[in-house]
């Protein structure tokens, strides 16, 4: 395939979040994440908010809803693990949650420290009653957010999509 | 540090706050005596009372305010529940809405786990009752919030609820209250419900 012909995955990210009318991001600092956050940081129609820590999302979220927005939150796996009793929230007040988490400790991550919380992130998520969707490839992405954000917005569900290390790669990490 | 003993009582002071609650008027109150505290004032679809997700409410509160700029977002929390999420500060101040207003009710007790002095309790307080004499409205102006204050004083009370319903926000009030045994006054405890009733009195549909 064409390399330039080929959409960057972020950007399609990006257009689905505008697609379906998410309103809020909320995110920490990200590499993985980073072209896309910039994307929602200077789109008009979204507020972006850095937040000190990965478990504000979730509350927020709830608040955006309250008040008739969609929300998105994007995050690393590592992050994953400060969300865990606020990720109750979706389940007990039902309402649409969309969580984008790139993934550490997964494929060929060089840092050990990573590994804990990269390798229980989908057993955590799934014990709180997240749905999970897994992307490996950029040609799966779009598709693959879109219909995640269907099963949040559309069937009340809450939602994450692991971005796999494969997908984000190895050895670009840490450069945008 | 605080030093005098508190003399103002939560419960009648959180019915002045929301005397006379409109349409205009949503808010959220932090599990435990602040929820008992605005459901005795009088339960209302547009309160967002919380049994649970401690440090939640700040977040939710600039969440609801950010999609309602036009709305008056009150959160109304406890000492033990700010201290949970003081990064939330923070992040308020760094979205600076006009419309966000928040209360923290501090009686330097966790209230529903049998009154254990929380960090604002005196440091030097005896062996089971002493805290660090933190100051949640130092801390809130030091996330970049301007405008807070701290109120111990029944003669403060009428700016206090002036300043709640209708200054320039971002607004961080820290109001120092007995410990007191009061009723548990509950409201519905089922969060979809409160969720849906909510947003059918704000925007017309579950």
């Amino acid at each position: 395939m064409n390399a330039s012909a080929t959409p960057d995955w972020r950007d399609q990210i990006f257009e689905v979040l505008q697609d379906h009318d998410v309103k809020q991001v909320y995110h920490v600092p990200d590499a993985g994440h980073g072209k896309l956050i910039e994307a929602c940081q200077r789109s008009n129609s979204m507020h972006t908010l850095a937040l000190t820590t990965e478990e504000e999302g979730i509350p927020l979220a709830a608040g955006a809803w309250l008040g008739g927005q969609r929300s998105v939150l994007l995050m690393q796996s590592s992050g994953v693990g400060n969300t865990i009793n606020l990720m109750g929230m979706p389940k007990t007040l039902r309402f649409p949650f969309l969580t984008l988490i790139t993934m550490r400790g997964d494929w060929g991550e060089f840092n050990s420290w990573q590994y804990p919380m990269g390798q229980a992130t989908p057993k955590v998520l799934e014990a709180m009653g997240v749905l999970l969707y897994s992307v490996e490839t950029a040609a799966e992405v779009k598709a693959t957010v879109d219909a995640a954000a269907r099963s949040a917005f559309n069937g009340g569900q809450a939602v994450a999509v692991l971005l796999r290390q494969k997908l984000i790669g190895i050895k670009n990490f840490g450069k945008k | 540090m605080s030093t005098q003993k508190a003399t103002l009582q939560r419960r009648p002071l959180v019915k002045k706050i929301l005397e006379g609650a409109d349409d205009n008027l949503l808010v959220i109150a932090g599990l435990g005596s602040s929820n008992w505290d605005i459901t005795e004032a009088g339960d209302r679809p547009l309160n967002m009372p919380l049994w649970g997700s401690m440090g939640a409410p700040v977040g939710m509160g600039l969440g609801l305010a950010l999609a309602q700029p036009k709305k008056r977002v009150l959160v109304i929390t406890g000492d033990g529940d700010m201290l949970m999420s003081l990064g939330s500060l923070a992040t308020v101040a760094a979205q600076q809405p006009d419309n966000l207003a928040i209360v923290v009710l501090d009686n330097e007790k966790f209230g529903e786990t049998g009154n254990q002095a929380t960090h604002t309790s005196p440091l030097n307080n005896g062996p089971t009752d002493s805290g660090a004499g933190t100051d949640l409205a130092m801390i809130a102006k030091g996330c970049g919030i301007a405008d807070t204050g701290t109120v111990r004083d029944a003669s403060e009370v009428a700016a206090l609820v002036k300043d709640v319903r209708t200054k320039k926000g971002p607004v961080f009030r820290l109001v120092k209250v007995m410990v007191e045994k009061l009723e548990f006054v509950m409201p519905p405890q089922d969060g979809a419900h409160l969720k849906d009733r909510f947003r059918q009195a704000l925007l017309g549909h579950p």
